[in-house]
């Protein structure tokens, strides 16, 4: 555990909605340049989780510390300038900006100051940074058109890639296969494997597809009803009879 | 169509433009001229509502600062080209100051705050007789002249204002095409995801929200101008629904869109005066209908067609 402390640290987060506990003391860490998978049953707080690490909501009690700052409650803002990316379970691209405007969207605000990118050129620079990403998602056929205007799958490449436009040091990404053909999970994977190669950042993912968080992360944790029921590597996670259980029922 | 063959329409409507008033009497010229200056507005409008996604019946009352801050300073003596930033930063700090408050809330909350907000203006403008002259106005409101040439007569003022619509468009396209009329776009299109990015949200729904309303400010200056005369009655929230009629009619968020839309709002009526009482009633209809069937705008006609067209 000694290596995966310092970079990010979940303290014991708990969140409750009335009687209901949708996270429960739930505490974990990454290291940098780690790949972390979250599993559970639909419901089990996942989300929950996430979204009071990236302070879409506060949590109740417990902690989360980034590079050893108390980011606790910090707004999506504020987490963004720290170099801390996100993607949302649901499709979330910029339905009438065309692709390329929005990956270049996904990292203009990252460079210079506002009045400066006022006078900036159109493209803030970033035309070819983005067009590199375009091609690496192979997105080059409908670089010009409306995100809105393509299909499930494409947006949901373009929704991944927007998240590491700005090369975050740390990225949460919900469910990024949902909805996605097997052919464009296994691609998902690799390009997930090259630009953690690439960028060096670190990487939490919440995921239901077994063989995509097996092919991707070394490092697994298991949450049912709010509660870290197992954790290590995904066999072993996987071959927890307590697991097994909650997916599967007794 | 081509981007080239877009600029030939675009520079044939200019010109044509530019030359009709020459064969108009007053009363057309002043029509042409009154458009110029709603556009100003509705330009800005269309930043704020279109592209940026924010909600505003307020646009009127930016109009009426503007204006009153020009019959004000104008009658004092000051120049026109001192009193335009001024009006136009007033506005702009307007703007901000109920933007601060006001933005917290979206779509219908932000239009009854605005609404509000024009109400709290035009009474003001009505009952502070000191300052605005109360319901009897500001009367002789003097005309700038440019470099010793007299703009007092319709036709060179219209040439004025018409030249200050077009670098007013220019100015707004270049923004638009900057990063920040990107940012205005995605924090319409998904405040939350944009947020996630690292779009200072607040920042740019102010900043889309203000130069909005100083837009509305350096129309109103030149609506002071043209009409010499300024009361409350043109600052009413009725012209604020009339401007944002505009920006619908036209096509929200499409560059020509409030063109298209003050053209429909401002000289239209005037067409239908024929109809006498009736024009009223078939220039409402003719709204209705028009949102019922097209409500993407008239802009968005070409479009439709298209699709007709791959769909058959």
């Amino acid at each position: 555990m000694s290596a995966r402390t310092g970079f990010l640290e979940v303290k014991d987060v708990r969140k409750a909605y009335g009687a209901i506990k949708a996270v429960d003391g739930v505490s974990f860490a990454v290291g940098p340049g780690e790949i972390v998978g979250v599993i559970g049953p639909n419901g089990s707080g996942k989300t929950t989780l996430f979204n009071s690490i990236l302070g879409q909501i506060k949590p109740t009690s417990g902690g989360v510390e980034f590079c050893g700052e108390d980011i606790t409650g910090m707004s999506p803002l504020a987490l963004a300038r720290r170099g801390i990316g996100r993607t949302f379970q649901t499709l979330q691209v910029f339905v009438k900006l065309s692709v390329r405007d929005n990956l270049i969207v996904a990292a203009q605000e990252f460079k210079g100051t506002l009045a400066g990118r006022l006078l900036a050129k159109p493209d803030a620079g970033l035309g070819e940074h983005a067009d590199r990403t375009i091609e690496m998602f192979r997105l080059k056929q409908v670089a010009h058109l409306p995100a809105g205007s393509l299909s499930y799958g494409q947006q949901k490449l373009i929704d991944i890639a927007m998240a590491f436009m700005a090369a975050p040091r740390l990225v949460l990404l919900d469910e990024p296969c949902a909805g996605v053909n097997p052919s464009l999970v296994e691609q998902l994977r690799e390009l997930l494997v090259e630009l953690n190669g690439t960028q060096g950042g670190s990487f939490v993912v919440i995921e239901h597809n077994m063989d995509f968080i097996m092919g991707l992360c070394p490092h697994v944790i298991c949450m049912v009803e709010g509660k870290v029921l197992a954790e290590g590597p995904p066999a072993t996670v996987q071959s927890n009879r307590q697991v097994l259980e909650a997916y599967l029922g007794n | 169509m081509s981007t080239r063959n877009r600029l030939v329409v675009l520079f044939a409507s200019l010109v044509a433009f530019a030359v009709l008033p020459i064969f108009l009497k007053t009363y057309g010229v002043y029509l042409m001229t009154l458009f110029c200056v709603y556009l100003m507005a509705t330009m800005g409008l269309n930043l704020t509502v279109g592209y940026a996604g924010q909600m505003s019946l307020g646009q009127a009352a930016f109009f009426g600062i503007g204006a009153y801050h020009a019959a004000i300073l104008l009658t004092l003596g000051w120049p026109f080209f001192v009193v335009l930033p001024i009006a136009a930063v007033a506005c702009f700090a307007a703007g901000l100051a109920l933007g601060f408050p006001a933005l917290r809330v979206q779509h219908h909350y932000l239009a009854f705050a605005t609404l509000g907000f024009n109400v709290l203006v035009y009474l003001v403008m009505r009952n502070e007789e000191k300052l605005t002259g109360g319901t009897f106005g500001i009367a002789n409101i003097p005309r700038p002249s440019l470099v010793g040439f007299s703009l007092d007569k319709p036709l060179p003022f219209f040439y004025f204002t018409f030249a200050a619509t077009i670098l007013l468009a220019l100015a707004l396209w270049w923004l638009l095409r900057s990063p920040w009329g990107r940012a205005f776009a995605a924090l319409r299109d998904n405040p939350i995801r944009a947020e996630s990015l690292g779009v200072n949200i607040t920042a740019y729904t102010l900043l889309a929200f203000a130069i909005g309303a100083a837009c509305a400010g350096i129309g109103g200056v030149y609506f002071a101008t043209l009409v010499n005369f300024v009361e409350p009655a043109p600052f009413h929230v009725t012209a604020s629904l009339t401007m944002l009629l505009a920006v619908i009619v036209g096509g929200s968020g499409r560059f020509f869109g409030p063109m298209l839309g003050t053209v429909v709002v401002v000289l239209l009526p005037e067409w239908l005066r024929f109809m006498q009482n009736w024009y009223l009633a078939v220039f409402g209809f003719a709204v209705v209908a028009l949102m019922i069937w097209l409500p993407g705008g008239l802009l968005s006609i070409p479009e439709r067609f298209k699709a007709k067209g791959a769909a058959e």
